[in-house]
């Protein structure tokens, strides 16, 4: 998407209506705010503009920033739908201090484009308190003062407790404090000072990390240079079979795996693989491996290896059963070897689909990505192989007596037709602009039997196919 | 006529064999029809005509049929010898622009002896190699009655004679019944057109 002026607003349809997710500064301008209805909104503001928000897409982007997040400390977690939260305990003087880590970071958000806005203090509830309602650092040991101004809305609270709170005259967390707490607990629930303790300091707070995605890499390094191509597979054997007892703990399988192989002198040379199927089993893997190993040059020898699963797909366990047709592993290891050579493709098969135009009687569809399908039924006689329309010199309706063809004079004995077929005016298509066809096979004197058509909108002959 | 066609066709297994002419695609699906099992049909990507399945229909299974394009005669060559060698697939196709040389004919031989799959060149009329263990000229031939029929003869054969037959394709059965000479061929019962 393409960056807009002017006020912008993300809506998304929540409780039974369209309203405002997301909002620019411009739109806030003009009095637009978050969780308003989007049609009251257009009312504000005739010019606003908006687009559908994706929260799966902004979820996994959240996951995306958590781990880049990672640079500064080990322990990063989620925080809401908008927010990261890290324990940067230990770490911050890795950047020069807290002052210089949390530039760092702002630095870098808005060089890619992002408003952030960031808190840090003491406890997790003090930084948030600080992160949404008024950025910056509490110094250590200060995070009361810090945070005893601000709203008690700060605290993380419900939006009910907060308004009922502040209808009682509670409106910063100093008037919180100051109220004695067996009536807070008495009058508003055990929430209003758990969240006060943790803000504070007196009850803890865990973070719970963002896990890492597994990954699928196996390396090992030789004391001694290889050269051998049976060391390197032998070596190659060692990396395969941890990394396949991985892929199987987590149900995937490879689809893309990458060896590379580093040379003494420090270039490194690197064989691809690109399986058929998702495949987990070492057994069938290694040989596949077979012809990128003896291409690779070894020079003064290989001291590290490496191996990266760079494509995994889901691939559960399969209960195998007599029902099942043979198994097809000996074909799918044939289009991975022919893939690897001629690229996976351009091995294809043909399933079937449903349109009488001949040229799309079939799609061609790789067959690394797809499974045979059945379905498959022809009424009339059709020609083994078709090419594009080659025009004959030829008038009338019904097919001539001689025609020449690719520069042979072929005299017609037998014409069977016609078979009418319009075009499917649904789907845009030059080769059918001439209108409908009338098909006929015509088997000729000398032996061959040709697919041709009339157009009688647009008078013309042509040859499209031949028969067996 | 003395050689039974049963003796020559389905070709010998482990062998690569050629066919010429304009019924060889006929052939090759003929031929495919009679191994059953996986057929893989490898041609360069030049190739501006299509092969049609519902053409293949009449005598074979679609989906048995897997299909490689190569980006030139040797991408063509290298996969057809890894489909002969793996033995995955019972008939391996290749289609070629170019004449090979003994080398190559020889290493395609070898590829199919050690997976115990037939290989078939298509090639141009004139332009086989020397290594086939046969090759063959097939045409379709114009017959009042019958709009099947095929000449097919061989014109090299390492073990064996030279012939040729007429035959028709029965679609129902999947098999070729050899028509005996013209001027003495009952016409069928029912003109098939």
């Amino acid at each position: 998407m393409r960056a807009v002026e002017g006020p912008f607003a993300l809506t998304h349809h929540h409780a039974n209506t369209d309203r405002i997710f997301c909002l620019n500064e411009a739109a806030e301008r003009q009095g637009l705010h978050r969780g308003m209805g989007y049609s009251d909104a257009r009312a504000f503001c005739p010019d606003l503009q908006s687009y559908p928000a994706n929260l799966q897409e902004d979820a996994r982007f959240q996951r995306v920033l958590a781990r880049w997040a990672k640079r500064y400390c080990p322990w990063v977690g989620l925080e809401g739908e908008d927010g990261l939260v890290l324990n940067i305990t230990g770490s911050a003087h890795l950047f020069g201090g807290e002052d210089a880590m949390l530039h760092d970071m702002r630095a870098r958000l808005s060089r890619a484009g992002f408003l952030s806005r960031i808190g840090l203090a003491d406890t997790r509830g003090a930084a948030w308190a600080l992160a949404h309602h008024a950025p910056g650092i509490a110094p250590p040991g200060q995070s009361h003062q810090a945070i005893a101004a601000l709203p008690v809305m700060a605290l993380r609270l419900k939006e009910t407790v907060s308004t009922s709170l502040q209808r009682v005259g509670i409106r910063t967390i100093a008037d919180l404090v100051a109220v004695p707490r067996a009536t807070v607990t008495r009058r508003f629930g055990r929430e209003v000072l758990l969240r006060l303790d943790q803000a504070l300091g007196g009850q803890g707070e865990d973070i719970s990390p963002v896990p890492d995605p597994p990954s699928y890499q196996m390396r090992i390094s030789l004391p001694e240079p290889i050269g051998l191509a049976a060391d390197v597979q032998a070596g190659v054997e060692r990396l395969l079979d941890p990394l396949c007892a991985r892929l199987k703990a987590n149900d995937m399988g490879a689809r893309k795996l990458e060896l590379t192989l580093r040379r003494v002198d420090q270039n490194a040379q690197s064989v691809e693989l690109r399986l058929a199927r998702p495949m987990r089993d070492p057994h069938r893997i290694l040989p596949l491996f077979e012809r990128g190993i003896r291409e690779v040059d070894a020079g003064y020898g290989i001291d590290q290896m490496r191996l990266v699963a760079t494509q995994v797909e889901p691939q559960p366990a399969r209960q195998i059963t007599h029902v099942e047709g043979a198994p097809t592993d000996k074909l799918d290891d044939l289009v991975t070897r022919i893939g690897n050579r001629i690229g996976l493709e351009n091995v294809q098969r043909f399933l079937p689909a449903d349109s009488h135009i001949p040229e799309r009687s079939h799609i061609i569809a790789p067959a690394a990505w797809s499974e045979p399908a059945g379905g498959w039924a022809v009424v009339r006689d059709r020609p083994i192989r078709l090419f594009a329309p080659e025009p004959v010199a030829a008038t009338g309706r019904t097919p001539p007596r001689h025609l020449r063809w690719r520069r042979m004079a072929l005299a017609v004995e037998r014409v069977t037709g016609p078979e009418r077929i319009a075009p499917e005016w649904w789907l845009p298509d030059d080769n059918w602009r001439s209108g409908v066809r009338d098909y006929w096979k015509v088997e000729t004197r000398q032996g061959r039997r040709l697919w041709m058509f009339y157009t009688p909108q647009n008078p013309g002959w042509f040859v499209q196919g031949e028969f067996a | 006529m003395t050689a039974a066609i049963t003796d020559y066709f389905p070709l010998r297994q482990g062998r690569a064999h050629e066919v010429c002419g304009a019924g060889a695609y006929g052939f090759a699906c003929a031929l495919a029809g009679q191994l059953g099992g996986n057929v893989m049909w490898i041609r360069e990507d030049w190739q501006p005509e299509l092969l049609n399945p519902e053409g293949f229909l009449p005598f074979f299974d679609p989906r048995k049929l897997l299909f490689a394009k190569g980006e030139s005669q040797i991408d063509v060559l290298a996969s057809g010898e890894e489909a002969l060698r793996s033995g995955a697939v019972n008939l391996t196709v290749m289609e070629l622009s170019k004449p090979i040389g003994l080398t190559e004919g020889r290493r395609l031989q070898l590829a199919a002896e050690a997976g115990k799959s037939t290989g078939l060149c298509i090639i141009s009329e004139g332009m086989g190699s020397n290594a086939a263990e046969s090759r063959w000229r097939c045409a379709p031939i114009f017959d009042p009655a019958d709009s099947t029929l095929i000449r097919w003869e061989i014109i090299k054969n390492k073990s064996g004679t030279l012939t040729r037959w007429d035959l028709r394709w029965d679609a129902e059965t999947r098999r070729i019944t050899v028509v005996s000479k013209a001027g003495q061929r009952p016409a069928p019962a029912h003109a098939r057109g």
